[in-house]
């Protein structure tokens, strides 16, 4: 429907449209969908999001690898007995991206978005954006389709795959949906909306993808908590007016050429990074993966 | 260039830890299963590659043996199938095992039937939970299951693609792509069609009597 973001930013102002109206229009055209069956399906989503970013707050797991499994019972009761450094609601955030992480390594259900190893980001924004905010279940509906533009356009233009683009494309395209989304929910014009995601993927441009032992735990539990920070200060430098000089599309473009020029064992490929720290053999060692 | 729905950035709904090894797994056991079509007794699974050396950490090993028993990549019984299947009867092991030139998140899939007999499917997790299923009893074939797809092995005579393509065009059924493989005198024909697959569409097509094997297989979702 679009070649490009500046187009479908047009569109979006020339028909006082928001990102996420014009992606639902979008979606319904592209399938022959009606608008119902799109936000039924947008609630089964929302409902898995619901259940995997609360069910570790108040629990003690153990990953199948046993990497993580508490961290985020440990951050909530932090948040909620100790004066923080980063703030009550910033914090509760966090710890619903880490519960998310903590639910897929334990084999639970997750809504992969746009991956299992990024999945705690979106959720983690969503459920504590509504306990700040009286946000009706329709906005945000809304932000999470602008959420889907933002990542299918990183998706074709570049990558949403470790594998490919190393964590950057996971961790990365998950903080930029979100930060949309954000800005989407509150109001903010569509280009805000591209300026915030722009923001989140600068912020990580060139992360690359280590996990230790292989297995999909840690480091990806933290830099699913550091997402959604990422994705909360995009949105608001956004809504503040700041502006990101490089469009959107060539941010992208960029994070795809870091993403090529990445070594692959910088890829998933567990062969560098913190992957080989000695620790990290010897945990991979002791979990008995050759 | 593929164009994305929304649904595939906001999901699948799936059972973690991963795309590639948990929920492909899932899907090539499920795959295997359907292609197989029959009741079996004990299933083997000879892991290759990164499907050997990561297994248990990301579940690769529950998830594909929920696969051959039918559960979906969303199923929250996956992480507990060792228990169904020893409940159900169903005798698995699994063997690390190198299989050659393959993509490293590769398994063979071998069912052993009721009269003995083997049946085997080989499967690759390509990447975001799609697979690609590139062997079947020793026939190489290459296909994702993304879309609907027929099955047929048939007696290398002439008249069966004739046959078959008559009734799919009687149907008004369109075929995206369609390949033939042929080994000691049986074709093996993989074809993907755009719309889904049912019942009474497999029956008219196996009407030919050279057709000895057919299945249709519908996307797996979730
Ligand atoms: S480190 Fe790698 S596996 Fe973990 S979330 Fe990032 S991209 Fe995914």
């Amino acid at each position: 429907m679009f070649d490009n973001t500046c187009e479908f930013i047009d569109y979006c102002i020339k028909n006082n449209k928001s990102v996420g109206l014009v992606s639902l229009e979008k979606e319904m055209s592209k399938n022959n969908l009606s608008k119902e069956v799109i936000f039924d399906n947008l609630k089964s989503v929302l409902k898995v999001m619901k259940e995997s970013s609360h069910e570790g707050l108040d629990k003690d797991m153990s990953s199948m690898g046993g990497l993580i499994g508490t961290e985020a019972k440990l951050l909530e009761e932090y948040r909620k007995t100790q004066k923080s450094l980063s703030g009550d609601f910033i914090l509760s955030a966090a710890a619903k991206a880490l519960s998310t992480s903590q639910v897929n390594a334990c084999m639970g259900r997750i809504v992969a978005a746009p991956t299992a190893g990024a999945a705690g980001i979106m959720p983690a924004m969503i459920f504590s954006i509504r306990e700040k905010y009286d946000l009706t279940e329709e906005q945000i509906l809304y932000g999470m389709l602008a959420s889907g533009s933002i990542g299918k356009i990183i998706a074709t233009k570049a990558s949403i795959s470790g594998a490919e683009g190393g964590c950057q494309a996971e961790c990365g395209s998950a903080a930029a949906m979100a930060a949309g989304a954000l800005v989407d929910m509150l109001g903010g014009s569509p280009d805000q909306v591209f300026h915030a995601a722009s923001f989140a993927l600068i912020n990580i441009m060139g992360l690359i993808c280590d996990p230790v032992a292989g297995l999909v735990e840690y480091p990806c539990n933290i830099r699913n908590a550091s997402g959604v920070y990422n994705a909360y200060l995009s949105a608001d430098m956004a809504l503040a007016g700041i502006k990101s000089p490089i469009p959107f599309d060539q941010v992208v473009e960029s994070m795809n050429q870091v993403g090529n020029l990445m070594h692959t064992s910088l890829k998933e490929t567990a062969l560098g990074g913190l992957a080989t720290t000695e620790a990290g053999i010897k945990i991979k060692k002791d979990l008995g993966i050759k | 260039m593929k164009e994305y729905g929304i649904f595939d950035i906001l999901g699948p709904i799936m059972v973690g830890p991963s795309s590639s090894h948990t929920a492909g797994a899932n899907r090539i056991g499920n795959m295997s299963r359907i292609i197989m079509g029959r009741p079996f007794k004990k299933v083997k699974f000879y892991l290759h590659g990164s499907f050997a050396k990561t297994s248990v950490g990301h579940g690769t090993d529950k998830a594909l043996l929920a696969g051959v028993m039918g559960l979906r990549p969303d199923d929250e019984r996956l992480p507990s199938s060792f228990e169904l299947a020893k409940k159900a009867g169903i005798q698995f092991e699994f063997i690390e095992k190198d299989l050659g030139y393959q993509h490293p998140n590769t398994a063979k899939v071998e069912f052993h039937l009721e009269d003995n007999t083997i049946f085997y499917v080989i499967g690759s997790s390509v990447g975001g939970g799609n697979i690609l299923i590139t062997n079947i009893n020793g026939t190489e074939v290459e296909f994702s299951g993304n879309n609907p797809t027929i099955l047929i092995r048939n007696k290398d005579t002439k008249g069966v693609i004739a046959h078959i393509s008559t009734v799919l065009s009687i149907a008004e059924v369109n075929i995206a792509t369609m390949s033939v493989v042929r080994k000691d005198n049986i074709a093996t024909m993989v074809i993907e069609i755009d719309s889904y697959i049912d019942e009474n569409l497999i029956e008219k097509i196996n009407t030919s009597e050279d057709i000895v094997y057919i299945a249709g297989i519908n996307p797996i979702e979730g």
